[in-house]
């Protein structure tokens, strides 16, 4: 069992090294909003990182439950295909790619 | 952080904090149950019930939390916990980019959306076109996303005992926002070769280090937009312009 000390010690590593990472770039981009490269990058990111985020979601959600790769993969099929089928509706293709997910590890 | 600065359409902040509440659902979809799993996973540690909304609220950073539980409890030394922090949330310099901070003028309000800035905020933000965004409505879905993950830890602390086996693969709600979001980014063909690249980036980076796969695929799109940017600058400026 961790002292008190020592979890008061994580909690202030945590919070310093987060924030840090979270607000020291927006400092020094401040001083770059005209530079055309970092217009382009603001442009080009969001879907790629959105795509890694993904990507990298389902590598843990598999890496978790290797067993389920394929309840997985069919999951994300039934997320893309009702979001795409019933006209983007984020709650509910989250909810039933989830629902679908959570049947077939739980059924099978 | 109840008084946000006032957005680029004052006179409509109620419709704003209800938009962003609203867009707060589909995130909080992932987020409540993986707080729940917060909770559950820190009783079953055998940690003290407050370090669940204590770590929730020192930080706000999901994956790295759960991360952070086996090694809390096993008291790993206080350097190695702290570049475990700095690789997991690495991947948070890259959002100031695009993460719309400018539209938020109260100093405080700045401060708690820079301090709340995790993946689903950034991600929902980044599906929204920007005309419709604003401080009222990102703030609302941070404030409200911070609910549900430190809602969910004490949901999770409070059941811990009287549920010995959560629900499988609620965790998956993660992945599905992931990939709607994704699908809404993608809104015409020019964002095919960003969209290639990523799919590049995390091909290799899962191969080569799967421990950390997200931080070495962040690390190599970002150098891939940087030599298209190199590339497209020696080309005729058309296709450029516009994108």
């Amino acid at each position: 069992m961790p002292s008190t000390a020592y979890l008061i010690a994580v909690l202030a590593i945590v919070f310093t090294i987060t924030i840090a990472l979270r607000a020291l770039p927006f400092a020094v981009l401040r001083t770059l909003r005209t530079s055309a490269i970092v217009r382009q990058l603001s442009v080009w990111m969001p879907v790629g990182i959105l795509a890694i985020l993904a990507v990298t979601a389902l590598h843990g959600t598999i890496a978790a439950e290797p067993r389920a790769t394929l309840y997985a993969l069919l999951a994300v099929a039934v997320t893309a295909g009702v979001h795409l089928a019933f006209g983007r509706r984020t709650i509910l293709s989250v909810g039933i790619g989830t629902a679908a997910y959570v049947v077939l590890v739980n059924a099978f | 952080m109840t008084a946000p600065a006032p957005a680029p359409v004052p006179a409509t902040r109620r419709p704003q904090i209800a938009a962003g509440v609203r867009d707060s659902f589909s995130a909080g979809l992932g987020i409540f149950p993986l707080g729940i799993a917060l909770g559950l996973l820190m009783l079953q540690a055998g940690l003290p019930w407050w370090l669940t909304p204590a770590l929730s609220l020192a930080t706000f950073a999901g994956s790295l939390e759960l991360l952070l539980v086996s090694m809390i409890a096993t008291v790993t030394p206080l350097a190695a916990v702290a570049l475990t922090v700095l690789v997991v949330n690495f991947r948070h310099v890259f959002y100031a980019f695009s993460f719309p901070l400018h539209l938020v003028k109260n100093p405080l309000a700045k401060a708690y959306a820079v301090y709340a800035m995790i993946d689903e905020a950034y991600a929902v933000n980044a599906s929204l076109p920007a005309a419709e965004r604003s401080a009222p409505r990102l703030l609302a879905m941070q404030i409200a996303c911070h609910t549900y993950w430190v809602g969910g830890g004490l949901v999770g602390v409070a059941i811990g005992v009287a549920l010995p086996a959560p629900v499988k693969g609620l965790e998956f709600a993660l992945c599905a926002l992931f990939t709607v979001l994704t699908l809404d980014a993608f809104r015409s063909r020019r964002e095919i070769p960003s969209a290639l690249l990523a799919g590049a980036s995390v091909a290799v980076a899962l191969v080569l280090t799967p421990g950390i796969a997200m931080f070495t695929a962040l690390l190599l799109f970002v150098a891939l937009l940087l030599a298209r940017h190199a590339l497209a600058a020696r080309r005729p400026a058309a296709e450029t312009a516009d994108a």
